[in-house]
């Protein structure tokens, strides 16, 4: 009886054997017309899917049931682990999460060759070969270098335990949620570079690529939030956003996404930019591509970085060249002839949404000229750089501000052509209600004329939004209005909710980190912390230190905090587990050091964080508006007229 | 030019120093620990963090200014120590390099917009190619046609909403119908001149 | 044929990143080299009661080499550093950082003494003064008092064979 493992290895060489039947049959039957050949994309890659499916079961399989002969499940496991974490474990290792990743591409390609029924047959063999493409080069990857099946003979009694920093529903949720989004934007990107191989950019392949992008776009969104609170609460220090190599290389994809979603818009609505979204749609796949290459090559260092090998960094970019290299050469060929589109002014909506374009692009790209300038420095032999928080967070601000301010204008504004004398009236009173409101209210007395900027932004969307709702309603009802621009609305003001929590949090946090003998107090941010001690507590395969902490405000006790640090009994690892207040308002964030001395003093971080949870409240609303622009009727009722339309020809 | 001012906005703000412990964890949070690479010199727990914490706390003590505390490193360990990479001709690139992209960018996007309308000026279409296109819009059952369907009923619901008038209304048609043929009819292409 | 900004773009990371490969990014070079080696006045290890400084190494090719008993990768160089002392190319000093006396000297007469003379770094300070992050690290200085090279990590035999010996050889002349 063949053990899941084994049965994992099979489906995996058997999904490789589908994968490059997917990838290279489809492709020459629609060059050559042969509608059998084509057919075998949809078979193809749904029974790839069914064999990565169950190579991702077995896995998770060996890891539920303590299978230690594999050798994944005993770096990464453990038997006193708890059940979820030993799930999650699955995905926590590099080959763990390769096959992720495989898995949730073989996902997307089911899903594709399931909705795109409507679809000319070309259409639909040449994505679905592209994706095919991508999917071999994972599964020989994995396969050659980095197979989470090998087996440890002879099998060891225990696990080495997964890292206590990922024993955290985060780990649970944010992978899975991230890759959706990761390699959701491989069906765009296949989508534009069936169009090149076709020759064609059509109306039709803006339309069909729209759903699709914005599907991978609200995952992503999601995903990288749900990365940034976790390091929240998990790290210790209170921060939420590094700049570090690995959260650029989800955060260029997210720029460059969003950017393609906008430039979708308008080729579709006018036939325009075509060769700059078609090349938009295969640079958001691109740097998902990097992304993976970064993490897993040792070239940048990265707290998220998985250990490293040199011949698997140089398989990664043999394949990163292909598959980029390949789809930027088509582009170079084909995209002369996609066609111009129709005319609009200089003051149009168009113009304004190519113009936030242009500053997402520039945005994404200087991120990437940040992550990458030390690499480039340190190979040209001019020594060695950081480019940290403080470099970024400048040059960012500086390139969004404008980007921002634009979200006001965009939707006001007509498409083709709008006069400038009538939005400077529209949003003239938008602009003076930002002002007024962005000084009258109330935080401080200390006036911080940054976070008074960002109120100014956050509430210029808000009013403009209001503003371009109410024009729209003039004599419409609610529900006439497209889901989509519900949508767009819901999806803008979070990102005024996300510059809120910024901008507050940034001027107006405040911490002390200092030692603290039983009994003694320190106020920060308003609130009076009081340490009362320390006592010994148990987890499921932790120990650990636990602190208490009682807070006053105004001299009356609102709560009791508990600190942690955890010893994690298997690998001996420290942890520090900080105690959070979440409120709408502020949180109170605690973290407990090293002990001082023998007395029983303790070094404590305390921080007050004004705002902050309207960061990930904003990135929600960001999320959720993308989901409310999927239930547009257009996707829905298009399919089905399409489906009517070719079962009648 | 606004993303100039801003940024010249933000690296001149006044830092706000009220005391030293305040002061050298406002300085730790700037410089990259050597140690645990991956962290500022603030939040790091290794030794050598603490040890260089509390020689820039003495250095403090001492007045001496966050320059010199911060040379005193970089002569030390390099500009590696630094995450706001000072700016010499090695880091020019890095630092013009986001703005000149978007001088750029929006040069070579104001004259796109400028040239754009005059590239377009197609010939208006032939009374056979707009009956073509009628047909098309009405009776064709490509994924393409569709869509121009859908884009077809939206205007002429903003035409009866009095969105637009009646002339705008009949470019917009004019211009539909010539996507419509240039995305359904692959030989189909604009002919410039009068 | 300006569609092919892209491509020609991306080549030019490629590059950038294939060159990356093989470079170590935890790696921090010095700024210290050809650079004169800080003055320091420590106590020695043997006789606490006298002090060592680089000043009395004028006129001579030297290595200082940083260690400890706490540190596992000296371990690994010190056969070689034995070697080394024992074939009489180049005078050793040790520097000893961050450490116990005790736990010092017990490991010297365990794992045996190269080092000509060995001063203590006990709060770590002139480990700072010379860019020391990681132990084992070992500098070569110059006749003139100048750092020529550092060795992050412990000495290898091939950095010895393609580096450090041939520099000592040219420095010697």
């Amino acid at each position: 009886m063949p053990s899941p493992a084994d049965i994992g290895q099979f489906a995996l060489i058997a999904a490789l054997l589908l994968a490059c039947l997917q990838a290279t049959v489809p492709i020459i039957g629609a060059a050559r017309g042969k509608s059998s050949w084509m057919a075998v994309a949809v078979s193809a890659g749904q029974w790839q899917f069914v064999a990565v499916a169950i190579a991702f079961f077995c896995l998770a399989y060996s890891f539920v049931t303590n299978d230690f002969s594999v050798l994944n499940v005993a770096s990464n496991s453990n038997s006193q682990l708890p059940l979820n974490y030993r799930i999650a474990a699955t995905w926590g290792s590099h080959e763990g999460s390769l096959l992720l990743w495989t898995f949730m591409l073989a996902f997307w390609t089911a899903a594709v060759s399931r909705f795109t029924r409507h679809l000319p047959n070309t259409t639909v063999a040449r994505v679905l070969g592209v994706m095919g493409i991508v999917s071999t080069g994972f599964l020989l990857f994995m396969l050659t270098t980095s197979n989470p099946f090998t087996r440890l003979v002879p099998a060891p009694l225990d696990g080495r335990d997964l890292n206590p920093l990922l024993q955290d529903p985060g780990m649970v949720v944010h992978p899975p949620m991230l890759y959706m989004g990761y390699v959701g934007f491989s069906v765009a990107f296949a989508f534009a570079v069936a169009a090149l191989i076709g020759g064609r950019l059509d109306v039709a392949w803006a339309r069909w690529s729209r759903p699709w992008t914005l599907i991978a776009w609200t995952f992503l969104t999601c995903g990288i939030a749900m990365g940034s609170y976790w390091s929240y609460y998990v790290q210790g220090w209170g921060g939420w956003w590094f700049w570090d190599p690995v959260e650029n290389a989800s955060f260029m994809p997210w720029l460059v996404g969003t950017a393609l979603i906008h430039s979708l818009a308008v080729t579709e609505k006018r036939g325009a930019f075509k060769s700059w979204t078609v090349l938009l749609a295969i640079a958001a796949f691109s740097l998902s591509l990097l992304g993976t290459f970064l993490v897993r090559s040792g070239v940048l260092t990265s707290v998220h970085a998985f250990a490293t090998d040199p011949k698997r960094g140089v398989f990664i970019l043999c394949f990163l060249s292909i598959v980029i290299g390949g789809s930027l050469l088509l582009y170079a060929w084909r995209a002369a002839q996609v066609g111009l589109g129709s005319p609009f002014e200089l003051i149009s909506r168009e113009s304004f949404l190519l113009s936030n374009n242009v500053l997402l692009a520039v945005a994404a790209a200087s991120v990437l000229l940040g992550t990458m300038y030390p690499l480039v420095i340190d190979a040209l032999n001019l020594g060695k750089l950081s480019a940290g928080p403080p470099y970024f967070n400048t040059i960012f601000a500086a390139v969004m501000t404008p980007a921002v301010f634009l979200i006001g204008v965009g939707p006001i504004a007509r498409w083709k052509r709008a006069s400038l004398p009538e939005l400077a009236h529209r949003l003239g009173w938008a602009f003076a209600v930002s002002v007024i409101g962005a000084l009258a209210i109330p935080f401080t007395t200390e006036l911080k004329p940054l976070v008074r900027l960002g109120l100014l932004l956050a509430i210029w969307i808000a009013a403009t939004g209001a503003l371009g709702l109410c024009g729209k309603l003039k004599g419409a009802r609610l529900k006439s209005l497209p889901r989509g621009y519900y949508g767009m609305q819901v999806a803008h003001l979070g990102v005024a909710v996300v510059i809120v929590g910024i901008t507050v949090v940034t001027g107006y946090e405040s911490e002390k980190n200092l030692r603290m003998n039983p009994g003694e107090s320190v106020q920060v941010g308003g609130y009076d912390f009081r340490f009362i001690g320390v006592t010994n507590v148990f987890g499921p395969n932790y120990e650990a230190v636990r602190a208490e902490m009682a807070v006053f405000r105004n001299g009356s006790l609102i709560l009791r905090m508990h600190p942690e640090k955890r010893t994690d009994i298997v690998s001996g690892n420290s942890l520090t587990s900080a105690a959070i207040d979440s409120g709408v308002f502020r949180d109170l964030y605690v973290a407990l050091g090293e002990p001082a001395d023998q007395s029983g003093a303790w070094s404590v971080r305390i921080q007050y964080k004004p705002f902050v949870d309207w960061i990930w409240a904003g990135a929600i609303l960001m999320a959720l508006g993308g989901a409310l622009a999927l239930t547009d009727r257009r996707y829905v009722t298009a399919t089905k007229k399409q489906r009517a339309a070719r079962e009648a020809a | 030019m606004t993303s100039v001012l801003l940024m010249l906005a933000i690296l001149a703000s006044p830092p706000y120093h009220p005391d030293l412990d305040e002061r050298v964890m406002e300085l730790a949070k700037q410089l990259r620990c050597l140690v645990c690479q991956n962290e500022t010199l603030a939040d790091s727990h290794a030794e050598l963090a603490a040890d260089l914490r509390q020689q820039i706390r003495e250095q403090m003590k001492d007045g001496r200014t966050d320059m010199e505390i911060t040379a005193f490193l970089t002569n030390r360990y390099g500009d590696f120590v630094l995450y706001r990479p000072p700016v010499n001709p090695r880091t020019y690139a890095l630092w013009f390099g986001p703005f000149v992209l978007l001088a750029g960018g929006s040069i070579a996007l104001l004259r796109f917009l400028k040239r754009w309308p005059g590239l377009m000026k197609c010939r208006p279409l032939s009374k056979d190619e707009r009956r073509r296109a009628t047909a098309l819009l009405q009776f064709g059952r490509s994924p393409n046609t569709e869509v121009y369907r859908e884009q077809f009923a939206e205007m002429e619901s903003d035409y009866r909403t009095g969105f637009v008038d009646l002339e705008q209304f009949e470019r917009d048609r004019e211009e539909l119908e010539r996507r419509l043929l240039e995305d359904c009819r692959p030989t189909f292409r604009c002919r410039r001149g009068r | 044929m300006k569609f092919a900004f892209p491509l020609v773009l991306f080549v030019v990371l490629v590059g950038f990143l294939g060159m990356g490969l093989w470079l170590d990014p935890h790696l921090v070079p010095s700024p210290l080299i050809d650079r004169p080696a800080p003055e320091f006045t420590l106590a020695r290890l043997d006789e606490p009661g006298r002090t060592f400084s680089p000043k009395e190494m004028q006129g001579k090719v030297w290595l200082l080499n940083t260690w400890a008993s706490w540190c596992v990768s000296c371990r690994q160089e010190h056969p070689l550093l034995v070697a080394l002392s024992q074939a009489g190319v180049v005078p050793i000093f040790g520097l000893n950082y961050k450490d116990n006396r005790g736990n010092a000297l017990d490991w010297l007469n365990e794992m045996g003494n190269p080092y000509v003379v060995n001063v203590q770094d006990t709060d770590g300070r002139v480990g700072i003064d010379y860019g020391v992050y990681g132990v084992p690290e070992t500098y070569l200085i110059d006749k003139a008092g100048v750092i020529r090279y550092k060795q992050i990590g412990p000495v290898t035999l091939e950095a010895l064979e393609k580096t450090i010996l041939p520099l000592i050889r040219s420095l010697s002349r």
